[in-house]
């Protein structure tokens, strides 16, 4: 395996003065290509800091940030756009769908918005990607009909669409019961062997993190274990 | 872009009832944008048309010259040449001009015409009067002739005569009775009443009258040529360009009907100036309605709006779905209220029938293109605050709300 990213002396802080919250403290880390990592911590260790840092949907107030060869730190928000768009994928604990649109429409965005339209071939993607998922019957359902499982199988898809190197989830069972909870990461689990894609799931449920093959603790802002 | 398209779309369709409103209120603002046009344009219209539809647009006098001085001069010699009062000057040559004044684009008709003064009397009633000599054909080209006859018709053959309905009342005539008539240049002719008119101006129905050209000749003693070439215009707006164009082409003092005209265009203007602020005040509350309401929908969205931007789209895609939000319900808008005004304005009566008591509408004036366009490009421009907010959302705080 070989390195995807690579984050050295990471400091966030938020606020100023005497509101001022040091999160992260000289966290340093390296994921490797294929790697399937469950990032455990307690509340306030740093954990979503982190995963939006390497999102990056935020940039560190020092330290550096290496993926795929690129400076994540030195790069200009529109180029972060393009990138995040095709290399990293996201799911949230609260699956953060776009409401009015189909669970297909929900997959298809993130190519569809570099492309500019839904492309036969995306169209042909996003419906294998959700009959991977185990929702062959959901396709065009508008979102807000769907369980909460089945909206967040929906996020899964939609974190693959654009085949990225890496998906960041944040809590991605938080909000599921233990039978759908599983289903997700079985889901996770194949896709990561199938296909190599490097996860990065954080979690408070320590018998999710048993299912990764790598446990990374924070605390206190620098990873403990 | 026709993704962003597909999504602001779907954004408008989400919230029928929202997007409705939204849509009825801009149609509202648009529908009284048209209103008013029709209206401001229409009551000038109808101004003008009462005003100076009846009289020449275009009209070109002798010019009257100084007296000659037949002392030759030796020496000094004092004197002081009077220009007479009723002194007619002569357009001698109107003969030639008429073809090419007629073939003039904008001209509709051309009235050669000969006046004077005179007084008319019957039996023992006199009454002082203006004399006009047009020739027969051409009674109604400047003035509605036609339209405005109560009793009898517009013939003015030799010997014939048309008077005012307050002259006629006047001299107690009646069509067929015989009157008297003496010119400014002491020529007396008997001629006979062949019609009444009524135009509803005082002074023209106590003190005008109508003859024929040649009955005007033996009048005033002139064998040729006439004192006044009046002409009409299809657009009395085009009265200056087309005088300073006659001028060009003949040479003569072709005068528009706006010289002197400058109380009723300054009242127009005013008028005009009152309806392009009631416009802007319309297309204001558009401008408000749609920003507000956009940016209420930006804060409503502002998760959804963090998920894009974390999936992968750029600050100008999110823009671009507000702004073609805004374009789309100026769209909308724009033809609903348009349409409703076209409909509004239907049961009114066409420019050319306007009448007193009636609300003086001119459906071809409602500027149905220009609302559209001025709606859209208001709704776009409104959208582009909420739009610039939408893509300011910092997709970290909008995704953990």
């Amino acid at each position: 395996m070989s390195a995807l990213l690579e984050v050295h002396d990471l400091f966030k802080t938020y606020g100023t003065g005497e509101a001022k919250t040091r999160v992260l403290r000289g966290l340093s880390l390296q994921l490797e290509k294929g790697e399937l990592a469950a990032l455990l911590g307690p509340s306030g260790s740093g954990k979503s800091t982190l995963l939006t840092i390497l999102g990056t949907l935020m940039k560190p107030t020092s330290g550096s940030y290496v993926m795929l060869g690129q400076d994540m730190i030195a790069a200009g928000d529109a180029n972060l756009t393009a990138f995040r768009n095709l290399h990293i994928g996201f799911v949230f604990q609260f699956h953060n769908l776009l409401p009015d649109f189909t669970a297909l429409e929900n997959v298809l965005f993130p190519t569809a918005v570099r492309e500019g339209r839904e492309t036969p071939a995306a169209r042909r993607r996003g419906r294998d990607l959700l009959m991977r998922m185990g929702l062959a019957d959901r396709i065009d359902f508008p979102t807000a009909n769907l369980s909460g499982g089945q909206k967040q199988r929906v996020a899964v898809a939609r974190a693959l669409m654009n085949a990225p190197e890496l998906v960041l989830a944040d809590e991605p069972t938080g909000n599921l019961d233990r039978a759908s909870a599983m289903q997700v990461m079985a889901l996770i689990e194949q896709i990561n062997r199938e296909e190599g894609t490097t996860f990065l799931i954080s979690t408070h449920d320590e018998k999710i993190a048993a299912l990764c093959r790598r446990q990374i603790v924070v605390g206190d802002g620098v990873v403990t274990g | 872009m026709l993704y962003a398209l597909k999504i602001a779309v779907r954004y408008l369709t989400a919230n029928k009832a929202q997007t409705a409103l939204l849509v009825t209120g801009v149609a509202v603002g648009v529908f009284i944008f048209i209103f008013m046009s029709a209206l401001i344009g229409g009551l000038a219209e109808f101004i003008l048309s009462r005003t100076v539809g009846d009289i020449s647009h275009i009209t070109i006098e002798a010019k009257t010259e100084d007296p000659a001085l037949l002392i030759q001069s030796e020496g000094h010699v004092l004197a002081v040449a009077e220009r007479g009062r009723t002194r007619a000057a002569t357009l001698a040559e109107a003969a030639t001009w008429l073809p090419l004044i007629e073939a003039v684009p904008a001209v509709k008709a051309v009235s050669p015409q000969i006046t004077g003064a005179g007084f008319m009397t019957r039996g023992a009633q006199v009454a002082q009067v203006s004399v006009i000599g047009v020739e027969p054909g051409r009674e109604s080209a400047i003035l509605d002739l036609q339209g405005y006859m109560v009793e009898g018709e517009v013939r003015l053959g030799a010997g014939l005569i048309v008077l005012g309905r307050d002259l006629a009342d006047d001299l107690s005539l009646s069509i067929g009775q015989t009157l008297r008539i003496q010119s400014s240049n002491g020529v007396t002719a008997a001629l006979t009443l062949s019609g009444i008119f009524k135009t509803g101006n005082g002074g023209m129905d106590k003190a005008r009258s109508f003859v024929s050209l040649s009955t005007a000749r033996t009048l005033f003693a002139m064998p040729q040529g006439v004192t006044r070439i009046e002409i009409k215009l299809n657009d009395l707006n085009a009265a200056d360009a087309t005088a300073l164009r006659i001028r060009a082409l003949t040479g003569l003092d072709a005068v528009p009907w706006t010289d002197g005209a400058e109380q009723l265009m300054e009242a127009l203007d005013a008028q005009a100036q009152t309806g392009y602020f009631l416009k802007t005040f319309a297309l204001i509350t558009i401008v408000i309605g749609v920003a507000s309401a956009l940016l209420l929908s930006t804060y409503r969205r502002r998760p959804e709006i963090g998920i894009m931007r974390a999936m992968g789209a750029g600050r100008g895609f999110v823009v671009f779905v507000f702004v073609t939000q805004g374009a789309l319900i100026g769209l909308m808008g724009g033809v609903m209220g348009a349409a409703l005004g076209y409909l509004a304005l239907l049961p009114f009566p066409s420019r050319d029938a306007f009448k007193v008591g009636t609300l003086p509408m001119d459906i071809t004036q409602g500027s149905y293109g220009l609302a559209i366009t001025l709606t859209v490009i208001g709704a776009i421009l409104a959208s582009i605050l909420p739009a610039r907010a939408a893509a300011r959302v910092d997709p970290v705080t909008a995704i953990g709300q």
